[in-house]
């Protein structure tokens, strides 16, 4: 470390891309080697390929799903679940979580009633859903918006704590009413946690609208995994989870690049910044 | 313009009740510059946010314009020691300044005109697209102040607001504010900790005593309205009130009364 400092190089931060492109490669080599190793295992014999196939047989009926207009509409389904379920539990969350901070001794005459529901698994509602809804949407949406809405609720909760008082005292001596202090300092200051609300949120909804597809048997791919378990179509069976993978890995990138957008005045996205 | 009249402020917290402000008399005429020293932690802020209406004081009353405070009163605008925190971070420098102005629903045309107005005379026209956190501390507080200008206000409360800036930023600040005043006839009330600037800034310099707070002494600055950094600050005048209003500081530090007379002929110093 030392001799390379004397060699005159550079510290690693002024490399520019290097180290992110070598982390890039790296990645993509481990990927490979991952790959490589679940053709080679089952056709080693070391595991059975009928309950472990290799790759290439997977990713062979990853393409005919591809190929087949019934795997279009599954995959609507659970994107139409997910996407109502979340956008149900944001909008719900925000507001309990505005209502509860702003309105005196809501807080703290609801805490407890939260920490008593908010631990309650999901799934353990699939019962009831069953009971109310049947295989339809709607049983996916109960099971989907109560596990998210815990999420976006808490961090909504948190980051209204955060409001500064002396920003708080800034817009009240300017004459800000309630309403423009929760648009203009409230809000603003919660949005970072609300993020991070939102993109667990997303997360656990699309865990959520699997779960309930597979074990209800409400459409969407859920409901296609269970199929092709029941008739032995493992290599297909193995290419949906990999799509509720792949899935899960979009919904994870596209929050986070909302989240930077919306927050590029934040600390955390905008970094030190030269004055 | 203002007048505090038998200000009482006391704090009732989980059983403990911490009598902050005693009983404060004052007025402020309007379009003049007063500056309130006083020892730390003697009250100095919850003064200034009982003026501004933010909080509610236990006896007394407050007058602005004749009318009560009872709370932010239009016209009054307030700059704060923590500019990093009083500016929003996710509002443009323009932003921040056309907020206030928008609240009070003012068209468009006329709102810009004060936000340029209001930069341009803190020297920061070119920064209105920047971030808060773009610029440096002395610039921030500009922007603060600018946002206090374009608000109009007859009345403009500063609390110890270049406590955190660098020694050379607060001269010019400094020079700024006294500037600001002498063309817009702005009534300013000033909190400082600091002697010099009250001393250098004042019209009339009120010296607070210890907490609970009264007001110990007043003093009217009779330096020339015309000041700068470097000759007022070595004016013989100057040195004079300063020693005064430092005697009167370290006096109320130590809670003792210092008799008017001995400190209004401050001893020459032994050389």
């Amino acid at each position: 470390m030392k001799d390379a400092h004397l060699d005159g190089a550079p510290p690693e931060r002024a490399r520019g891309g290097r180290p992110e492109l070598t982390n890039a490669a790296l990645g993509a080599a481990g990927l490979a080697g991952f790959l490589a190793l679940c053709e080679a295992v089952p056709r080693l014999g070391i595991v059975s390929a009928e309950y472990f196939p290799p790759v290439s047989r997977i990713a062979d009926a990853l393409v005919g799903e591809l190929g087949d207009g019934a795997f279009w509409t599954a995959l609507g389904d659970t994107l139409t679940g997910w996407a109502l379920g979340l956008a149900i539990a944001v909008t719900a969350g925000v507001l309990a979580g505005v209502v509860i901070s702003v309105v005196p001794y809501l807080r703290e005459a609801t805490a407890s009633t939260i920490e008593f529901l908010r631990p309650i698994p999901s799934v353990a509602l699939i019962p009831l859903a069953v009971l109310l809804y049947g295989t339809e949407l709607r049983s996916v949406l109960l099971l989907v918006v109560y596990a998210s809405f815990w999420q976006v609720l808490l961090q909504t909760l948190y980051g209204v704590r955060d409001v500064d008082p002396v920003a708080e005292e800034t817009a009240r001596s300017y004459g800000l009413g309630t309403w423009a202090r929760v648009r203009h300092v409230l809000w603003p200051t919660a949005l970072p946690y609300v993020m991070t609300g939102v993109r667990l949120a997303a997360a656990v909804a699309l865990i959520l609208a699997v779960t309930a597809e597979l074990v209800i048997g409400a459409p969407g791919l859920g409901a296609r995994i269970a199929v092709a378990q029941t008739s032995q179509a493992v290599p297909e069976m193995y290419a949906l989870v990999v799509v509720t993978g792949v899935l899960g890995l979009l919904i994870n990138v596209g929050a986070r690049t909302v989240e930077r957008r919306a927050l590029a005045w934040h600390q955390s996205v905008r970094g030190e910044v030269a004055v | 313009m203002l007048d505090v009249r038998g200000l009482r402020k006391v704090y009732e917290g989980a059983g403990r009740r911490v009598e902050a402000v005693r009983d404060l008399t004052f007025t402020v005429g309007a379009g003049e510059l007063v500056c309130l020293v006083g020892p730390s932690g003697c009250g100095k802020t919850t003064l200034l946010k009982c003026v501004a209406g933010l909080l509610a004081p236990t006896a007394g009353e407050i007058l602005l314009g004749g009318r009560p405070v009872t709370g932010p009163p239009p016209g009054m605008a307030v700059v704060f020691q923590e500019y990093g925190r009083s500016l929003f971070p996710w509002m443009r420098v323009g932003e921040n300044v056309e907020l206030p102005l928008k609240q009070q629903r003012m068209p468009k045309a006329r709102r810009r005109e004060l936000v340029a107005d209001a930069l341009r005379s803190v020297g920061l026209t070119d920064a209105a697209g920047a971030y808060p956190w773009q610029l440096s501390g002395g610039m921030q507080q500009r922007v603060a102040i600018a946002r206090a200008l374009a608000y109009e206000p007859d009345v403009l409360l500063m609390d110890e607001p270049f406590a955190a800036v660098d020694a050379q930023t607060r001269a010019d600040l400094e020079d700024l504010v006294r500037g600001l005043w002498r063309a817009r006839g702005i009534t300013v009330l000033f909190v400082t900790h600091d002697i010099d600037e009250a001393v250098y800034l004042g019209e009339r310099v009120l010296v607070l005593s210890a907490s609970p707070t009264v007001v110990r002494e007043q003093l009217s600055i009779d330096l020339p309205s015309e000041r700068d950094q470097l000759h007022t600050r070595v004016a013989p005048r100057f040195a004079e009130l300063r020693t005064q209003v430092y005697a009167q500081v370290q006096a109320a530090k130590r809670g003792a009364a210092v008799p008017a007379a001995d400190v209004r002929t401050p001893t020459p110093p032994a050389t």
